[in-house]
């Protein structure tokens, strides 16, 4: 039986934040109101990646993607595309008949992507095995059961040449294949779900829009390992990514898929779900372990690593949630599929959460060797607000910056490495001028500050002295000599700390002061921030030749640091002025400058 | 030996959990979705019933951000400090909601009625700067909307 229309509603949380499940219920109960209940069928899907525009609606087999849709919006959806098969252009995206854009495909923003990993995010509901089934899934777990063996599999990985997405890039194959060699009476399978990295989301919107994919993956690794238990680590501040992982194993249990002799093949499978609490550093692994023990999440020095000794000190297998959602795919279309796309150093594809002053936010999943000006230009469509362009941020706190001149490195593990960033998980953020260098330095520090779990000494006091002296330069107190102890704490952070997130801790510091050393200076020697945001190095200033003396600031200022006569040019008393913007805020005639 | 303060369904909770490996923190959880933190008198429970030294249920409540050791406000404010929202002025928000509640981070209002909190991340960036009230997301907020927003919850 198939419908006239399918109506896709992105359940992603981004727009689910924004209402999507009020349009859900609304189109289903427009559609029964109009009499077409029995031509459509409403489903909510996981995240489309365009999140800038949501909530996102798509209707098949037109292939419309309406953009920005508001629960009132139903109404005409369904009378004006379903019952009169005409498009709503007003919520289309660009608004224009969709002559000018055939395909979703053809949208700027999709154009260089290739999704594997989000292959079924906005095109399923996630809440329902029978269409991930109807997608493919499963295939690859059949064949894994009943026609491959497991040094087939993780022969098939290396041949995949996939590399562990959660930052390190540590090949796939050996991990499973060091957990399977490894002796013990008992092996687990740990999916790595605690996406840590402020301003990074790829893994939620997997598990929110494909949960079964991770699962599918992981009981993939039981088989080839010989493990019996899996655990899914995942952050408690994730809450419909854990409800649909619970409803996904529900269902997986009712069709033979986890449990007992799975698919009649008599291999026995289970998952579990383990929350988190709210600590960056269970990301590494031996921490993460610790935490799914019950206890404080402490690293443990390595080795013995997880793989002989993991969970309860037995050999456990790690992998991050986007290194599991490529799993079924390279099983079902071969390991050379996989190698053939990407660069010679990292194949498939990486997802990055594309953030910060850029047009386009979003979800976006492009193949390895794609440059970043590829991604910040043609997907992201560039900087907001017709600003200027500084820089990206990879890696989180744990990466770096990467500047204009850089721009056209092709990603991939080692050439993100080269020019001082990192690949880590795929936070991308993009800064522009208005971004202040030293302050984004600072607020990365005082993130892993913050988060350090304190059992060493170098991350414990290299970084809160880190943080001390740039908070010392951003007040307009730096020294000449901060730079040179910057550089030395760094060096004793890498070499002394036992995790990686205190070895990497310095690497935002470094890597702004070597792409931007003149804006170092311009805090230390001339006490001024280039960029406006350190509000200790800024004065406000009334350009006399465009303040036409309407008084609307010297009315809104709060403290009354501003004077003059009516139509006449206005001042600033600097030594009352709070520097609170309020001014700047109220002109209409852009006569308050900073300096 | 102290009445026993928890549910019924909490109380089961504990003991379908009792014996699995690694259960302190799932339990932890459990215990602030009942409450909405975890009290002193709740982690003595919970050290009774499992027979978990407090000192450890301690250091593990006092470990995890997520775990809260006082009364939340009736309406709980997140302002999401992840890296877009404070590149697009999340400190802006929080300055902001702090003039207007007299409240600092981790505050209460006298009242009892809002608490404040900086969270990192709730993973809507593309909505960034987001506040979240009791659940309710607030995306691409500005400062002269707060007013507004808090007057919802009035």
């Amino acid at each position: 039986m198939g419908f006239k229309n399918y109506i896709l509603v992105c359940g992603g949380t981004g727009c689910e934040s924004s209402r999507s499940d009020q349009i859900y219920h609304a189109l289903i109960d427009e559609a029964q109101n109009q009499g077409v209940a029995d031509q459509v069928q409403v489903i909510k899907t996981g995240c489309f990646g365009f999140c800038e525009q949501g909530p996102i609606v798509k209707i098949l087999p037109e292939d419309s993607f309406y953009v920005q849709v508001k629960p009132e919006d139903a109404k005409e959806l369904i009378a004006e595309h379903v019952v009169k098969g005409r498009e709503v252009t007003r919520l289309l995206y660009n608004k224009a008949p969709r002559k000018a854009y055939e395909e979703v495909e053809d949208i700027k923003f999709y154009q260089k992507q290739k999704r594997i990993v989000l292959r079924n995010c906005g095109s399923i509901d996630p809440e329902n095995i029978d269409e991930y089934i109807a997608a493919g899934g499963y295939k690859a777990l059949e064949k894994v059961l009943f026609e491959m063996t497991p040094d087939d599999v993780i022969n098939e990985l290396k041949v995949a040449g996939l590399r562990g997405r959660g930052g390190a890039g540590f090949p796939t194959w050996m991990k499973w294949n060091f957990t399977k060699v490894a002796e013990g009476d008992e092996k687990f399978v740990v999916c790595n779900a605690d996406e840590g990295d402020p301003g990074a989301y790829m893994d939620r919107s997997t598990l929110e829009g494909d949960p079964h994919s991770v699962l599918e993956a992981m009981t993939i690794c039981g088989r080839t390992i010989g493990a019996q238990h899996g655990y899914i680590y995942i952050r408690a501040e994730y809450p419909l990514a854990i409800h649909r992982l619970e409803v996904a194993m529900k269902q997986a249990r009712e069709y033979g898929l986890l449990g007992k002799d799975i698919l009649g093949s008599g291999f026995d499978y289970d998952i579990e779900i383990r929350l988190g609490a709210g600590a960056f550093v269970c990301g590494e692994e031996t921490a993460l372990l610790q935490s799914i023990e019950g206890h404080r999440g402490m690293p443990q020095p390595r080795p013995p690593f997880p793989a002989n000794k993991g969970l309860w000190g037995k050999p456990t297998v790690i992998n991050n949630v986007e290194t599991w959602a490529n799993i079924p795919q390279i099983i079902d279309n071969g390991g050379e599929w996989f190698a053939s796309i990407g660069t010679e150093d990292s194949h498939g594809t990486k997802v990055f959460a594309l953030t910060g002053k850029i047009c386009n936010s979003g979800l976006v999943e492009v193949p390895m060797g794609t440059t970043l000006r590829e991604i910040v230009y043609d997907i992201g469509g560039g900087i907001a607000h017709g600003k200027k362009f500084k820089a990206v941020q990879t890696g989180g706190p744990s990466g770096g910056v990467i500047t204009e001149e850089n721009l056209d490195t092709p990603i991939d593990f080692g050439g993100l490495q080269r020019i001082g960033s990192m690949m880590g998980s795929g936070g991308m953020i993009v800064m522009d001028e208005d971004d202040c260098i030293v302050d984004v330095a600072k607020f990365y520090l005082n993130f892993t500050v913050d988060e350090s779990c304190g059992k060493c000494a170098p991350c414990r006091i290299g970084g809160k002295s880190l943080c001390n002296i740039l908070e010392k330069i951003t007040q307009g107190k730096g020294e000449e000599k901060d730079i040179e102890q910057i550089h030395q704490i760094a060096k004793a952070m890498q070499i002394g700390s036992l995790c990686a997130l205190g070895q990497t801790a310095p690497n935002p510091v470094l890597s702004s002061l070597r792409y931007f050393p003149h804006e170092y200076e311009a805090h230390i020697q001339d006490k001024k921030c280039p960029s406006g945001k350190c509000k200790k190095l800024i004065s406000y200033e009334i350009n006399t030749s465009k303040c036409i003396g309407c008084t609307a600031c010297a009315r809104k200022c709060p403290v009354g640091a501003i004077s003059g006569e009516v139509k006449k040019p206005h001042k600033i008393n600097g030594n009352v002025c709070i520097k609170c913007g309020v001014c700047k805020e109220t002109c209409k005639f852009g006569a308050i400058e900073i300096h | 030996m102290a009445q026993n303060i928890f549910s019924d369904e909490l109380n089961a909770y504990l003991a379908e959990w009792k014996d699995k490996p690694g259960n302190l923190i799932m339990i932890l959880h459990r215990v602030q979705e009942e409450f909405g933190y975890v009290s002193r008198e709740a982690a003595d429970e919970v050290s009774r019933q499992l027979g978990i030294p407090l000192a450890t249920i301690w250091g593990v409540l006092t470990f995890y951000h997520f775990f809260k050791l006082n009364k939340p406000g009736k309406y709980n404010i997140q302002v999401c400090l992840g890296t877009a929202c404070y590149l697009k002025g999340g400190d802006i928000i929080i300055e902001e909601l702090g003039k207007e509640l007299g409240l600092g981070v981790g505050g209460l209002t006298e009242d009892g009625k809002f608490s404040l909190e900086a969270v990192r991340c709730v993973g809507c960036c593309g909505l960034a700067p987001v506040m979240t009230i009791s659940g309710e997301v607030f995306g691409k907020v500005a400062k002269n909307q707060i007013s507004g927003i808090l007057d919802k919850f009035a």
